[in-house]
């Protein structure tokens, strides 16, 4: 018996020592878990918040600068506050929101420091700071938001936000970390590389009360924070102030062009809002109240608004037909008002005139000959033909195709197919008599403010544009995407813009375009009074100044506010003269646009 | 002369040599954990934890050659006299002990210089335990043997109990190996482990689970036993007395440990349910364990057992700077080391001729086997949180010179097994 328990109590030793070891094996070599946690343990991670770059109007005047803000942080573990009251009442938080707060930063870490107040403004920070001492655990941390020295182009510039968990999720670069800033829309979005720098993070290894004990891996994984680039836009700030002087209290757009670069000269939203209204602590709130804006100030209508381009259009259906050789620059087309509602008087029209005048017969025409080209004895067959033809055409002057600009989501307008037609009417069930509209700029063609200003570019340019783009160069002296520095050709030939833009010229000279007409500049133009179904018409304007070598292409929509000829020539003509001349000497223009009773 | 050298070679040097071994160890971890890497550190410097423990070290060879010379049969003879003085310095300890962490355990004789006189118990219980052992006639199916032999023990438990500090209570639990190698009757100990699962059980089931539990079992042993009167009987009456005993833990528990001794025990089983509470020291200790993987990260490169992650990390959690350190292959050194050890006793202990030397052989071996398993078990997530240090290895004086007098004895008794003459 003394023989077996002896042994036993040896196997117990045994076995607990084996239990032991296979525990110990488990914990030590096969989980990493453990290891993951120790370094968790010891590792404080310092984040160096790069400065986000800045941005630049064409002059070299700031658009979009940093300013300090302040995050306090806690520690839990290090936390004495013996007046909660006094606390609540300097950070002006109830003390559900401070108790709420502290157990939320606890169950995070309680040795490792977690946002407590987010974004303290720097003249907040000025009155807290020396009282802080009085909160042990608790600490600054200085970040940047943006600001704004002028309260303008907030569309175009966009608004920078906190990332948030869907945006984490679908980053796959694995920059991100939650609490981090990101641009949101407008440039701030289309940049975001450039501008938000590279983040620092320096690695320290703390003990259990957080005290610091020095570099991790002697620093070797540390790094420091790049500032980002800096934006030097193709806005000209004074313009654009005024332009939204001009469009302040209508609903519509405007953009301006260099034509010889497809630089924007300005790009106005109407309504719009105070960028600074989107930056630091008040964002949220004012992001709700924007959002539910019934004008929706939110939205980006020069890039984003789609209208049917009216008249203006008339000018490019010209020049197809020429550069197709359907009509002779001299050729005479009679025109009554038989086919299609019209205001031209009736009579014999050449390209220029039919322009001056707007003949919408004139166009009728022009239209069926373009597709009505084919010599197949089908009419259906030779409209499928003429469309395709006519919409390469369209498609080549940036329409119905996105524009590269460089500004999130551009819309890219419509320009119907012949799919489009064949679903409505069927296949090869449509002809010319069901496409007419198109010929004057109505029916399905949708497009936006920005094409019809490069619309106005190609014609200053007789031939060709550069897309249009807000940057010109990331960095002080760096470069713009390469793909802006590319020569579009739009497929006419030179020659053709002769008519066309004399045609122009007459508008602003004697025809609807004549609130535009200045005697000192040269500008030609065309008008849209485009047809709303939903209430007033929308007033259009596109052209450029001077006639030759032109140095901008504007194109302007004022929604609701009848003819072309009134709101939209007006407003274009003053931004035309301000950029030429450097002043507006029209006051009575001026007054006009501005007091904005375009309909009576 | 020649009797000295004779001495010495009738050591079982074996023992000494795995004891230098550990105790080496031991004492070149409580450098690391105490060690600092900004600070200018020797591991002599003498206000360390390391430079101290070198003292102690240094003191215990002065025991060995004390116990080594002392005759043999002293310390059979003094046996109930050191014991008697033991119980009555835990009696005094009560009173005039300083508390320390709550516990009244310590008399302070210089500010640099404490003793636990529960330390010292355990060498004295096992002389005494030993010596009762060895009276002729003594026998475990004698009640009143087993009634003294126990009370015994039971003494410097309650005594210890009173400080209060259950963990060292616990270790005295280790001299159940002795009396069941001693011929105590295994279904005592059966019945002793059936009532620990019970009280684990009582812990995390709610009492009517455990009863239908019972009956269940009780019913399935009578469908599959001979279904004479006797035996069904038997079954039920076991069954009820289970079911009062399961009553009467509940009652304990909620009446008689406190909220963070369950709380403890409930840690055990599930670290997670407060990770910065009570459940705190056991993940830290894990952590600090774990991250130390297959070869560790060098000696003094550990980080969790520096940085304070690691409560008491040259005492009692001493075996997290192995593991983080050592890794693996560390810390199975040191159980392969600590396995060989309590074996190597046990086989002493068998080949003494006294009952007396063998008792007191297996009371040393047991001590030992519970302070490891107990220790490391904690320090791994397998036992509860008990404040007791891994022999040889943790800091602290007086443990080393409680288990080296403990130790010493032995080899001492070792020596002269021959010199027995078997009654």
């Amino acid at each position: 018996m003394n023989e077996s328990r002896k042994i036993i109590i040896r196997l117990g030793v045994i076995f607990v020592g084996l239990v032991f070891l296979i525990k110990l094996f488990s914990i030590q070599v096969l989980s990493d878990n453990y290891m993951q946690a120790a370094e968790n343990n010891i590792l404080q991670r310092i984040i160096e918040y790069p400065y986000r770059g800045l941005v630049y109007d064409r002059n070299g005047q700031l658009l979009v600068i940093n300013d300090p803000i302040y995050d306090l942080m806690v520690v839990p573990m290090e936390v004495e506050v013996k007046d909660t009251t006094l606390f609540c009442s300097l950070f002006d938080i109830s003390k559900e929101e401070f108790v709420e707060k502290y157990k939320e930063a606890r169950q995070y870490s309680v040795i490792k420091p977690s946002i407590f107040i987010k974004q303290i403004s720097n003249t907040e920070f000025a009155r807290i700071q020396d009282k802080l001492i009085n909160f042990e655990g608790f600490y600054i941390y200085a970040r940047s938001v943006r600001d704004y020295p002028y309260q303008t182009l907030a569309n175009a510039l966009g608004y920078v936000g906190e990332i948030s968990k869907n945006q984490l999720d679908r980053d796959t670069t694995g920059y991100y970390r939650m609490g981090d800033y990101i641009g949101i829309s407008g440039l701030e979005s289309s940049y975001e590389n450039d501008l938000r720098g590279t983040r620092g993070v320096k690695k320290r290894m703390v003990n259990v009360r957080g005290v610091e004990k020095g570099l991790f891996k002697e620093g070797r994984d540390d790094t420091l924070s790049v500032p980002g680039e800096d934006l030097m836009s193709t806005i000209d700030l004074e313009i654009q102030l005024y332009a939204e002087k001009l469009l302040a209290g209508k609903v519509g757009s405007l953009v301006a062009i260099e034509p010889e670069t497809g630089e924007i000269l300005s790009i106005v939203s109407s309504p719009s809002y105070e960028p600074s209204k989107l930056s630091g602590r008040v964002f949220s709130e004012n992001f709700v109240k924007l959002s539910q804006d019934t004008l929706v100030p939110l939205f980006n209508r020069p890039i984003m608004a789609m209208y049917p381009p009216g008249s203006m259009f008339k000018t490019l259906q010209s020049l197809i037909a020429l550069q197709e050789n359907v009509v002779k620059p001299d050729e005479f087309i009679y025109s009554d008002g038989r086919l299609i509602g019209d205001l031209a008087p009736n009579g014999y029209y050449d390209i220029k005139d039919a322009i001056t005048y707007s003949s919408n017969n004139y166009f009728f025409k022009l239209f069926r000959r373009i597709i009505n080209q084919g010599d197949d004895p089908n009419p259906y067959l030779n409209a499928r033909y003429g469309l395709e033809q006519w919409r390469n055409y369209v498609v080549r002057f940036g329409l119905g195709v996105r524009l590269g600009i460089d500004l999130p989501n551009p819309t890219s307008g419509y320009v119907p197919t012949l799919s489009y037609y064949d679903k409505i009417y069927g296949k090869n069930r449509w002809k010319f008599s069901n496409i007419y509209s198109l010929s004057i700029g109505q029916g399905e063609t949708l497009v936006t403010p920005l094409q019809m200003a490069n619309l106005a570019a190609i014609l200053a340019n007789k031939g060709y544009f550069y897309t249009p783009h807000i940057i010109r160069s990331i960095g002080q002296d760096g470069l713009p995407d390469p793909k802006y520095l590319i020569k579009n050709e739009v497929g006419i030939d030179t020659i053709h813009f002769e008519a066309v833009i004399a045609g122009m010229q007459e508008v602003v000279r004697s025809g609807s375009g004549r609130r535009a007409y200045m005697t000192n500049i040269e500008v030609c133009g065309k008008t849209s009074t485009v047809e709303n179904p939903h209430g007033e018409d929308h007033s259009g304007f596109m052209g450029f100044a001077p006639k030759e070598n032109s140095k901008i292409a504007v194109a302007v929509y004022v929604e609701n506010a009848g003819q072309g000829g009134r709101a939209a020539a007006s407003i274009a003509s003053l931004i035309i003269e301000k950029y030429l001349t450097g002043e507006v000497k029209r006051k009575w223009l001026e007054d006009f646009a501005l007091k904005g009773e375009f309909i009576y | 002369m020649k009797r000295d050298s004779n001495i010495l070679n009738n050591v079982d040097w074996i023992t000494v040599l795995l004891l230098g071994i550990l105790i080496i160890m031991g004492w070149l971890n409580i450098y690391a954990s105490v060690y600092q890497e900004d600070a200018d550190m020797s591991i002599f410097d003498l206000t360390l934890n390391s430079g101290k423990q070198l003292i102690w070290i240094g003191s215990t060879v002065l025991i060995f050659v004390a116990i080594i010379f002392i005759d043999f049969k002293f310390y059979e003879s003094v046996s109930f006299l050191v014991y008697g003085v033991i119980i009555f310095l835990l009696i005094a300890v009560l009173i005039f002990g300083t508390k320390v962490s709550g516990a009244r355990s310590w008399f302070e004789l210089a500010s640099f210089i404490r003793i636990q006189p529960s330390e010292f118990a355990k060498f004295a219980t096992a002389l005494a335990v030993a010596r009762y052992i060895n009276i002729p006639g003594f026998r475990f199916s004698k009640p009143s043997n087993v009634v003294i032999v126990t009370s015994l023990v039971l003494a410097p438990i309650l005594l210890i109990l009173l400080q209060p500090d259950p963990g060292t209570a616990l270790i005295f639990f280790s001299f159940i190996i002795v009396f069941y190698r001693e011929g105590l009757a295994p279904i005592v100990l059966l019945i002793g482990f059936i009532f620990i699962i019970l009280f684990i059980f009582t812990l995390f089931f709610s009492q009517i689970y455990i009863v239908i539990g019972i009956t269940m079992l009780a019913i399935v042993v009578i469908i599959f036993t001979e279904k004479t009167f006797f035996k069904i009987g038997g079954i039920v009456a076991v069954a009820i007395i289970t079911i009062g005993f399961t009553f009467s833990l509940d009652y304990f528990q909620s009446n008689i440990l406190k909220p963070h001794h369950q709380k403890r025990l409930k840690v055990l089983i599930n670290p997670d349910s407060d990770p910065l509470g009570d459940g705190w020291n056991v993940t830290q200790s894990k952590i600090a364990i774990g991250s130390g993987g297959f070869l560790g990260k060098g000696f003094l490169k550990g980080t969790q057992t520096k940085f304070d992650f690691v409560p008491e990390q040259s005492t009692d959690f001493i075996f997290c700077t192995l593991g983080e350190e050592h890794g693996w292959v560390g810390t199975s050194l040191v159980i392969i080391l600590f396995s060989i050890l309590i074996i190597r006793i046990y086989f002493l202990a068998e080949r003494q001729k006294s009952r007396f030397a063998r008792a007191y052989g297996y009371a040393v071996g047991s001590i030992i086997f519970f302070h490891f398993m107990i220790n490391i078990g904690m320090t791994i997530g397998l036992f509860p949180v008990i404040g007791i240090p891994l022999p040889f290895f943790s800091y602290g004086g007086s443990s080393l010179w409680s288990f080296s007098i403990l130790l010493f004895i032995l080899l001492k008794l070792d020596a002269h097994r021959m010199q027995i003459l078997l009654r």
